[in-house]
């Protein structure tokens, strides 16, 4: 079985409807969605969802109203800002002895899941249960089978889910004899990425010709050589600046990283994604055959 | 002495886990008896630092050897604090490994072989 | 005011909007750049920053002679960032969350406090615009205290402060959203836009923040984001048209507010709207459940 992922770095470069059409290039194959974070996808795979799991992470803290004697421990032993103080309308500071003291509660999107509260509340009150931060599925699409998940907002994305629902893509794919799992890979250089990636047969990075996409690559090519993995370049929307364009193709001759193609803007490729489809399956275009070059040329790479 | 094997299931005829700190399990063998046990890795679904919680476990379950696939830095850094040996590196079956381990076909790795987040 | 500019995810255009309002703005303001992971705002502006200091987070240090080895900093730290083992503590600075729980647990006060840089916040003034950002340091992956380092430069007030909001939802851009008075949320009228777009609001109505949307390359889709828009009572701001030329400016790190005509009215009608946006919502606004 062969990994294939397929990463960008910057958002926006057209990643997702690549990997759409190679999954209609390379059907039957395994697909999964490691880019957790907007997860997009699934608006062209149409998947009818088989199972489902939560994912779970870490720990959230919770008070318990009943046992809370409002002492304020926590507020200011918590350095993450995240005790609020509630239903304090009534409280007059200075009336008196007995003024009443603001109730408090978590705000789950700024508790960081330490236990320093749980510990040192002196009443007990603080729950401590395992933080539910998402939702990950396995679904059958018109190619196969595809692994795919949900962040909840606000939660931290540590590539732990990213490596799940990679290990149950590689699973499957072992279970139904399928030779390729295809990845669509997380944005960014950190933790994501890095669990999207390791160990992977190939991975393909999709750039653009722009100032910033062209920063964006050079910190992910540095990774694929900090993984020793084999990597290869393709640029989308190429003739939008045919000077970058050029100096990309040069930085990837003298980084020793095959250029497998270019495609060229194509209001075609909105177009399927409008129509739910990926671009090979929608109307013939331009970009479509350069999709299927690129195809061709990884393809190789991957020696399948 | 007691050598650790990281496995992707629970005997020794299931293959080598080539993870270390996100491993299924761990098999235990005691090498003056030969008996082995099987271990869980509560360390495997920790949201982050997987590779020194788990070598953490394994300190504490007295090991003195850890057989595996690959070994990240900050897990290296812990075993060899607590005195484990680390052998990289390592395939084919639980059961396979030890042997090779005790015939002296394995030795100790200097420095993790592999980057962190792995 | 603080007005916030995000996106469900990078790539629709949230940078260039942030700094075309600011350089097309009727006022001096501040723009602060939180996008702390890729901060893109500076290679339009290209400022001289004339103050820079690090950002660092707490993290343990341990006195080996008094430590006892008892091991209960390791079992406060949900982290793993620090353990106990047989013959001494090890701590691993990169993992911790700077929480204070190993030194507060331990019955030795063997730990104490030293401070890791994860960033710097540089500042500039760039023409008429009080200009900064945060940088985090390659390899690191706790960003919300950096972003909460460049929002403490907010001022407070009339005065108009753009916040450039990391994309996505998760923990960043909620450290982000979480001290601003409004929000503007950039989208593309397209299926993939639609999807983060809702995602994007999910997260400000969490947050319970007054906000509108931005469409970007307008007719290169279909209405889509519009029938959204106005099945969910969602004001739609501006729609900044499809055109080749823009995206042509942006690739060679111009500034497309600047560069055409066209697009500085626009930008210039936006700003506007969004003025209004906070202020009607800022007397309703504030004064509701305020952090402790």
């Amino acid at each position: 079985m062969k990994e294939l992922v397929v990463i960008s770095g910057k958002g926006g470069t057209g990643k997702t409807s690549l990997v759409a059409a190679f999954a209609a290039l390379g059907a039957p194959l395994v697909v999964a969605d490691c880019d957790v974070d907007a997860a997009d996808l699934h608006l062209v795979l149409a998947p009818q969802i088989r199972e489902r799991a939560p994912f779970r992470s870490g720990h959230e803290a919770r008070i318990r109203p009943e046992a809370c004697t409002r002492c304020g421990v926590c507020r200011d032993d918590c350095r993450f800002g995240a005790i609020m103080e509630y239903d304090h309308g009534d409280a007059r500071a200075g009336e008196v002895g007995s003024a009443p003291l603001p109730a408090l509660r978590i705000d789950p999107w700024a508790c960081e899941g330490c236990g320093v509260c749980v510990e040192f509340c002196p009443e007990g009150a603080i729950d401590f249960p395992e933080r539910t931060s998402g939702e990950w599925y396995v679904s059958d699409t018109r190619y196969g089978p595809l692994v795919h998940a949900r962040l909840e907002p606000a939660q931290e994305n540590s590539g732990k889910l990213v490596t799940l629902v990679r290990k149950e893509a590689g699973k499957l794919a072992d279970q139904r004899g399928r030779r390729l799992v295809l990845i669509d890979g997380s944005p960014g250089v950190g933790c994501p990425v890095i669990a999207s990636v390791t160990g992977a047969s190939f991975v393909l990075i999709v750039t653009e010709p722009t100032r910033s996409a062209r920063h964006d690559l050079e910190r992910v090519m540095d990774l694929t050589r900090h993984f020793h993995l084999p990597a290869g370049v393709c640029i989308n929307k190429s003739d939008i600046n045919p000077q970058i364009s050029a100096e990309i193709a040069d930085y990837c001759r003298a980084e020793g990283r095959p250029l497998l193609g270019e495609i060229a803007y194509d209001p075609a490729v909105t177009r399927a994604q409008l129509a739910g489809r990926s671009v090979i399956e929608d109307r013939p275009s331009a970009a479509a055959e350069q999709m299927r070059g690129v195809w061709g040329k990884v393809c190789e790479m991957l020696d399948i | 002495m007691k050598i650790l094997v990281t496995a992707a299931g629970d005997s020794l005829e299931s293959p080598v886990d080539p993870r270390f700190g996100r491993a299924a399990h761990y098999i235990l063998i005691d090498s003056r008896t030969g008996e082995h046990e099987v271990v869980d890795n509560p360390a495997s679904t920790a949201p982050q630092g997987a590779g020194i919680g788990a070598a953490q476990r394994v300190a504490e379950l007295g090991a003195e050897y850890v057989l595996t696939g690959h070994c990240g830095p900050k897990a290296f850094r812990t075993l060899t604090a607590a005195g484990i040996k680390v052998v990289v590196g390592v395939e084919g079956t639980v059961g396979e490994a030890y042997q090779r381990f005790l015939e002296g076909g394995l030795s100790a790795a200097e420095e993790a072989d592999v980057e962190g987040h792995w | 005011m603080r007005i916030a500019i995000a996106s469900g995810k990078g790539g629709t255009g949230k940078t260039t909007l942030a700094v075309g309002l600011a350089l097309t703005a009727d006022r001096p303001l501040q723009l602060l750049d939180c996008d702390v992971e890729e901060p893109n705002c500076h290679l339009f502006l290209q400022p001289a920053f004339h103050d820079s200091r690090g950002v660092g987070i707490p993290i343990p240090k341990v006195d080996v002679s008094r430590c006892t080895v008892c091991g209960r900093c390791g079992e406060i730290c949900q982290y793993n960032a620090i353990v106990a083992l047989r013959t001494r503590p090890l701590v691993f600075p990169e993992l911790c969350h700077g929480c204070g729980g190993c030194l507060r647990v331990c019955p030795e006060e063997a730990i104490t406090e030293a401070v890791r840089e994860i960033g710097v916040v540089e500042r500039a003034q760039c023409g008429s615009i009080d200009f900064a950002h945060g940088r985090l340091r390659v390899g690191e992956a706790l960003s919300p205290p950096l972003i909460r380092a460049v929002l403490e430069i907010a001022e407070d007030g009339e005065g108009i402060t753009l916040i450039d909001a990391p994309p996505g939802t998760a923990c960043p851009v909620v450290a982000a959203l979480r001290r601003a008075d409004c929000a503007v949320l950039v989208t593309e009228p397209t299926p993939f836009g639609q999807h983060d777009l809702e995602l994007a609001v999910e997260v400000v109505r969490k947050l319970d923040l007054p906000f509108g949307v931005v469409i970007n390359r307008a007719g290169s889709g279909d209405d889509r984001v519009q029938r959204y828009c106005a099945a969910e009572s969602i004001p739609i701001l501006q729609e900044i048209p499809d055109d080749r030329r823009v995206a042509e400016c942006y690739s060679r790190g111009e500034v497309p507010a600047l560069a055409l005509p066209e697009q500085t009215l626009r930008y210039r009608e936006l700003f506007g709207r969004i003025v209004e946006l906070a202020q009607r919502s800022g007397s309703a606004h504030l004064g509701e459940g305020r952090r402790a």
